[in-house]
């Protein structure tokens, strides 16, 4: 550590905050380094609220890219109301808090040495280290299917380049034309985003070329919200009429009847487990996911390819001073959404500021709330209160739930705004 | 004071009956208790704002809320008296202890007004209706959280409209002194007199 008259005047004024007197070679001994890894909704939240509960915490975050684009609100730019920027999220906001923004690519954590290594060559010592690696893809999961066709056949399951080129393909689709979306197993990021992906290109298609088709080719037998999005498809797409825009074929637990296990990229041709070939005019193929890379290269991953952790501190259970929010955690209860990693995230910062100030971390509490836009003036909503069970087993719904099956036009058109203000403030929370 | 005696009292009523709902005496032995105010309020700011200043376009401001306020409405969602989209849902997990907990961060956080367009020749009328039919409750031209009504100043037009339809459609309930000035002022001015209020609310930046 190269000491600075500025880091050693600022190591002091730390020591002082968590009420140490000594000498200040003690002062500097008792530094509060977090370098956090990924500037998704997690690693950005954990990173802003680091330094809003110590500001004496020395906070740097390594993320590659310049922009994000969040997945959220991603469905919209399929079905044309949104435009990509609208989405696109930038750094500075966090710099104003005080955060070091590294843009590199993290390729390895020694835990034992407490450093984080990266592409460019950069080593970065911790004291804590809060990695938030978000999704990764099984490419092994679809025969035909890798990063390289990705490109042509788009997941679109990380927003920005990929989610641009599908709604390409939907705008140049002739009138008449399949659309074919292949969601992912379980477990994945954003339970109910395939069939909100599939409700909004419903939107656009009911309003451009009402003669296409959505289909569906789940491996799952149900999905999340499944009696709200199909009330929506009732009210708004037809659903389960003669002239329905949208058709979803599930599969029976333990069989993959309407899973696509094979993708002919050339033809744009998909094969089911019961042998279907099925010819799309656009096809959006989510592979089955796991932690994104970096958590397998630090060794933070167990056989499910996800990382378990403890659900107070999120601090890994394989690796010490390490800790894993957001998609790629195991937090047992909290389902895999944006919101559930600003929550995780805020949890997380508040035990890592406790634990480096020498504290127990206080009890946490945990929010999810998940909307999806199903057509215009349209929205649904699941939410839930948590807590952590006293054994530290699982993080428990204490209230909450769905939007009622009944609700009224008015509410629903009241979810979209709540929507749109949801999207505006919690992208403020994270990156402003 | 008697007033405020008895509606405090009727808070506690409905927070106690909402959190009896929602803890089964066993499920509350079985989680961590003991979160700190910033914990439970941090879970609020991906709606409502980071400090409880909302962006919008149509989720309230809680920063600088009255603290009755804030409980009364949140018992209000709990026990299902006020009409909501996902707050029923929420607030039916919080505690009185909690929910006074976060009473007193937000009362406590700075209100910023909300930016956003308004007519400005509807604020001048609106400012003229509400001198008329609401300063009295409602301060300061809505600005005051001392009166433990909700602030109004700088709230976003939406949420206000939302707000006065379900005060309309009975499904939240006014107190007596509302309902009055609120027929009197639908009586002589009709909606376009809401209009003008929420207008002139929404050009105090």
């Amino acid at each position: 550590m190269k000491i600075t008259r500025r880091g050693f005047v600022k190591g002091a004024g730390a020591a002082t905050a968590v009420g140490m007197v000594g000498t200040p070679f003690i002062a500097l001994g008792a530094s509060k380094k977090v370098v956090v890894v990924g500037g998704g909704t997690g690693g950005a939240t954990a990173a802003k609220y680091l330094r809003m509960a110590d500001p004496t915490i020395d906070v740097t975050l390594i993320e590659a890219n310049k922009h994000y684009y969040t997945c959220y609100m991603s469905n919209e730019v399929l079905g044309g109301d949104r435009s990509i920027d609208s989405i696109k999220f930038g750094y500075t906001g966090l710099g104003k808090h005080g955060v070091k923004v590294v843009h590199d690519v993290v390729t390895g954590i020694d835990a034992k040495a407490k450093v984080v290594k990266t592409k460019g060559g950069k080593s970065f010592n911790y004291d804590r280290c809060i990695v938030a690696p978000g999704i990764d893809f099984k490419w092994d999961s679809i025969e035909g299917y890798d990063a390289k066709v990705a490109e042509t056949i788009p997941h679109a399951w990380k927003a920005g380049s990929q989610t641009v080129t599908l709604r390409k393909q939907l705008e140049a689709m002739k009138d008449g034309g399949t659309v074919v979306i292949a969601p992912p197993g379980n477990p994945f990021r954003c339970p109910p985003g395939p069939y909100e992906r599939a409700s909004q290109i419903a939107h656009y298609l009911k309003a451009n070329k009402p003669k296409s088709k959505i289909l569906i080719l789940d491996p799952k037998p149900k999905f999340s919200k499944m009696g709200l999005f199909t009330g929506g498809w009732k009210d708004l797409y037809g659903y389960e009429t003669d002239n329905s825009m949208i058709e979803w074929r599930g599969s029976a637990q333990g069989s993959n009847d309407n899973a696509v296990v094979k993708v002919d990229a050339g033809s744009k041709t998909v094969t089911t487990g019961f042998d279907d070939e099925i010819k799309a005019d656009v096809l959006n193929v989510i592979p089955n996911q796991k932690a994104g890379a970096i958590a397998f290269a630090a060794g933070l991953t167990n056989d499910s390819g996800w990382c378990p952790i403890d659900l107070h501190t999120f601090e890994s259970t394989l690796h010490k001073g390490i800790h894993v929010i957001g998609d790629a955690s195991i937090a047992k209860g909290m389902p895999k959404s944006g919101y559930a990693a600003n929550s995780e995230a805020k949890v997380c910062a508040a035990s890592v500021a406790a634990m480096l100030n020498g504290q127990e971390p206080g009890t946490p509490a945990y929010v999810n709330t998940c909307y999806s836009i199903v057509g215009k003036d349209y929205g649904i909503s699941v939410a839930a209160v948590y807590r952590l069970a006293e054994d530290g087993s699982k993080i428990t719904k204490v209230s909450g739930g769905l939007t009622p099956s009944d609700a009224s036009p008015e509410m629903r058109a009241r979810e979209v705004q709540y929507a749109y203000s949801w999207f505006v403030n919690i992208t403020n929370d994270i990156f402003m | 004071m008697a007033y405020t005696t008895l509606k405090k009292a009727l808070i506690g009523a409905l927070v106690i009956s909402a959190s009896s709902v929602t803890f089964a005496a066993d499920e509350k032995k079985a989680t961590m208790t003991g979160a700190s105010a910033d914990m439970l309020s941090n879970t609020c700011a991906g709606c409502h704002g980071t400090y409880g200043a909302s962006a919008g376009p149509a989720t309230p401001s809680l920063g600088g809320i009255s603290s009755e306020y804030f409980q009364e409405t949140m018992a209000g969602f709990a026990s299902g008296d006020i009409k909501s989209t996902i707050m029923g849902r929420i607030a039916q997990g919080y505690s009185e202890e909690e929910i006074a907990l976060m009473a007193d961060y937000f009362s406590k956080q700075k209100y910023v007004p909300a930016k956003q367009s308004f007519d400005e020749a509807l604020a001048k009328k609106g400012a003229k209706l509400h001198d008329k039919y609401c300063e009295k409750c409602h301060a300061e031209g809505g600005s005051s959280a001392e009166d433990d009504s909700g602030i109004l100043a700088g709230q976003l037009i939406p949420y206000l409209r939302y707000t006065l339809a379900d005060y309309k459609a009975g499904d939240r309930e006014m107190t007596k002194k509302m309902k009055k000035k609120v027929n009197k002022l639908m009586q002589k001015e009709g909606d376009a007199g809401f209009e003008a209020l929420f207008n002139y609310y929404a050009s105090q930046q």
